[in-house]
């Protein structure tokens, strides 16, 4: 779903780029040799609708990470531009910056990262809604069984503490805990690249769930095709920093026009045409 | 097929206190023929790691295994002792696992890692060791080999340092390579990659590969039978086109509906997934393991005597349920 003309998109970027200057080696700093500038986003451009989820694929280290930050800031972009609705993210400080980031929430590969492991589950969630005076949160306990509810734990959760659960469990404790300060957006970092299939599935249908439910836009990163294919609705393909392709998910994946894209959708493995390489001896 | 290498009856591995003892791995059974890939695949902690490591008897503290035989080339693992072990460790089996950095010695440059292999496993000279290191450099598709020789793990990508680990495995062209997830921390490029490595040398040295993987896509791939595991148990086996295409056992399938495919690009599907999560350990005492997550499932399943039955040529199923043609 492309933004139509008179509304505008969610988020736009626009030729955003972000360099890394690379360690020097031993024998750099030997030779006197300065470090390399190593360009992790290369003038990269894309919007996103509201409602809409957007795939970002492409092979590790080709900068999907490195541009899902810098939509808040988590990384300082270098150049180009970040329009959230109407506020520049660049230019954003203070009261400006929090409240952008509160409206994009992100959600990572390791809850382990983002959950405290000392505090109740219940706590974690109570204490993000506070913070952003949400509505509800004068009412703990109804406020926090009402955010785990969204992502299908029970109230009886809140008890728990992060280690107690199972990694899709804690999935969903990150994800609650994004959605309890009311966010637009939800970019989503390898959120279930690490879960088995059948967890997985459960995931991404709690994805597709709180788009349909709270009209949230999700930015889902992942580096496995298959799961893009089944839960954007866009797609853009990175390589070396840059978007080689973007389109609707059915036509990339299935008229790819880059070669990039062509070589990871063939490398791809598949269960459903088995073909043992070798064939038996 | 031609004669069994590995053939794995009845193989429980448990852990914990004498009279609380509880199998983290019940009753497996496996075979590999001479030549042969086998694929384990199942979820995170059904108990495929272990069942590796029965093969060279190197389980992780504490862990106990029992079987009825553990055949290898006719002769059973379980009776080895030190010595006979040793030897079996380093030419019969070569492993490979998910992170190259537990096995490669990060003070050492790769290529003295791999001629170290090729003195002591294999007794060669130290110059006929790095002539055979480079060549294995070369083997595993490792470009300008006399450079990379130099190169100290850290310096190398990760599907370079999993090539070095391949080179290291099958330094003394072992009978069975044991590839533990090899491929799971690559990139899918690099993946297809070290898979059509794998499946050259097997070619070339002629040995065989178990290799464990909980992506139905790379088993399907590369493997000409398959084992499927679920809470410590083989719940189906056979070869892999006949498990993708008919899965006879509700696990299985359930499992098989809940990946994602690119073909479905676009359509919107929801898949089912299956619902709740895997058995802790020690949470089943008896009956079928999937009991509280099968579609299929009746009282009986809670206790039945959990055996192998032959639902199609080669092809056994842990489930006394027959669910039709496959879809
Ligand atoms: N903080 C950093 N310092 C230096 N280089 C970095 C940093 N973060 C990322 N990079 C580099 O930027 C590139 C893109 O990385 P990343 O965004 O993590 O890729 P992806 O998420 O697609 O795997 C890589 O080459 C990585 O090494
Ligand atoms: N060192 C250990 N101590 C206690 N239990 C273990 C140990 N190693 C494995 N287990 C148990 O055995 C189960 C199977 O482990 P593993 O073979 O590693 O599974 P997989 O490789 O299929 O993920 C685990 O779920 C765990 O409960
Ligand atoms: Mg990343
Ligand atoms: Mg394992």
């Amino acid at each position: 779903m492309n933004a139509s003309p008179d509304t505008l998109p969610l988020l736009r970027v626009t030729q955003a780029v972000k360099q890394f200057v690379l360690r020097r080696t031993l024998g750099d700093r030997v030779a006197r040799r300065p470090g390399v500038l190593h360009t992790a986003v290369d003038h990269v451009s894309f919007e996103l609708g509201s409602g809409e989820v957007l795939g970002l694929a492409g092979g590790s280290g080709s900068g999907k990470t490195t541009l899902a930050r810098m939509l808040i800031r988590l990384v300082e972009p270098d150049d180009g531009q970040i329009m959230f609705g109407d506020s520049d993210v660049r230019a954003a400080s203070g009261h400006a910056l929090r409240e952008i980031r509160r409206q994009m929430q992100m959600v990572f590969q390791d809850p382990y990262s983002s959950l405290n492991p000392r505090m109740r589950i219940g706590a974690a969630i109570f204490e993000a809604g506070k913070v952003h005076h949400q509505p509800g949160v004068d009412d703990e306990a109804a406020f926090v069984a009402r955010v785990l509810d969204l992502v299908r734990l029970p109230a009886s959760a809140a008890r728990r503490f992060p280690q107690e659960l199972s990694g899709g469990q804690r999935q969903r404790v990150a994800i609650a805990r994004a959605l309890a300060v009311g966010p637009k957006v939800l970019i989503a970092d390898e959120a279930v690249s690490a879960l088995d299939v059948s967890i997985q599935t459960q995931l991404l249908n709690l994805f597709l769930d709180l788009r349909d439910e709270l009209g949230l836009s999700i930015i889902f990163v992942a580096h496995q095709l298959s799961v893009i294919a089944e839960v954007a609705d866009r797609v853009a393909i990175m390589h070396e920093g840059k978007i080689v392709e973007i389109g609707p998910t059915a036509e990339v994946f299935h008229r790819p026009q880059h070669d990039y894209t062509r070589s990871l959708l063939a490398a791809h493995p598949s269960h459903t045409a088995p073909t043992p390489r070798g064939g038996s001896v | 097929m031609s004669d069994i290498l590995l053939r794995i009856e009845n193989l429980r591995i448990s852990f914990g206190k004498d009279d609380r003892r509880v199998a983290a791995v019940n009753g497996v059974s496996l075979e590999v023929g001479s030549g042969e890939v086998v694929g384990l695949v199942g979820e995170s902690g059904s108990g495929k790691s272990l069942t590796c490591r029965s093969v060279i008897r190197l389980l992780p503290p504490g862990g106990e295994m029992t079987a009825n035989r553990v055949l290898f080339e006719g002769v059973d693992v379980q009776s080895l002792d030190r010595d006979a072990l040793r030897a079996h460790r380093a030419h019969n089996v070569g492993m490979i696992f998910q992170d190259p950095f537990s096995c490669l010695d990060p003070t050492k440059r790769i290529g003295e890692q791999i001629a170290e292999t090729l003195r002591v496993n294999v007794g060669l000279d130290r110059e006929a060791a790095k002539v055979q290191a480079l060549s294995l450099l070369e083997d595993v598709g490792i470009s300008s080999p006399e450079r990379r020789y130099l190169a100290y793990p850290h310096e190398l990508s990760g599907g370079m340092r999993q090539r070095v680990m391949i080179a290291i495995a099958v330094a003394t062209k072992p009978k069975l390579l044991i590839a533990d997830e090899a491929t799971t921390a690559l990139d899918v490029t690099t993946q297809a990659q070290i898979l059509d490595l794998i499946v050259r040398l097997r070619r070339e040295i002629g040995m065989s590969v178990l290799l464990v993987s909980h992506d139905f896509g790379v088993i399907a791939q590369v493997c000409d039978r398959v084992a499927v595991m679920y809470g410590g148990y083989v719940v189906e086996f056979g070869p892999v086109a006949d498990i993708c295409n008919r899965p006879q056992h509700p696990y299985t399938r359930a499992l098989l509906d809940s990946i994602p495919t690119i073909e479905s690009a676009g359509q919107r599907i929801r898949r089912d997934g299956i619902p709740g999560q895997p058995p802790s350990l020690g949470e089943i005492e008896q009956g079928c393991p999937f009991v509280n997550r099968c579609s299929y499932a009746s009282d009986a399943c809670r206790t039945l005597e959990l055996s192998m039955r032959e639902v199609g040529p080669g092809h056994t199923s842990a489930c006394p349920v027959t669910i039709g043609s496959g879809s």
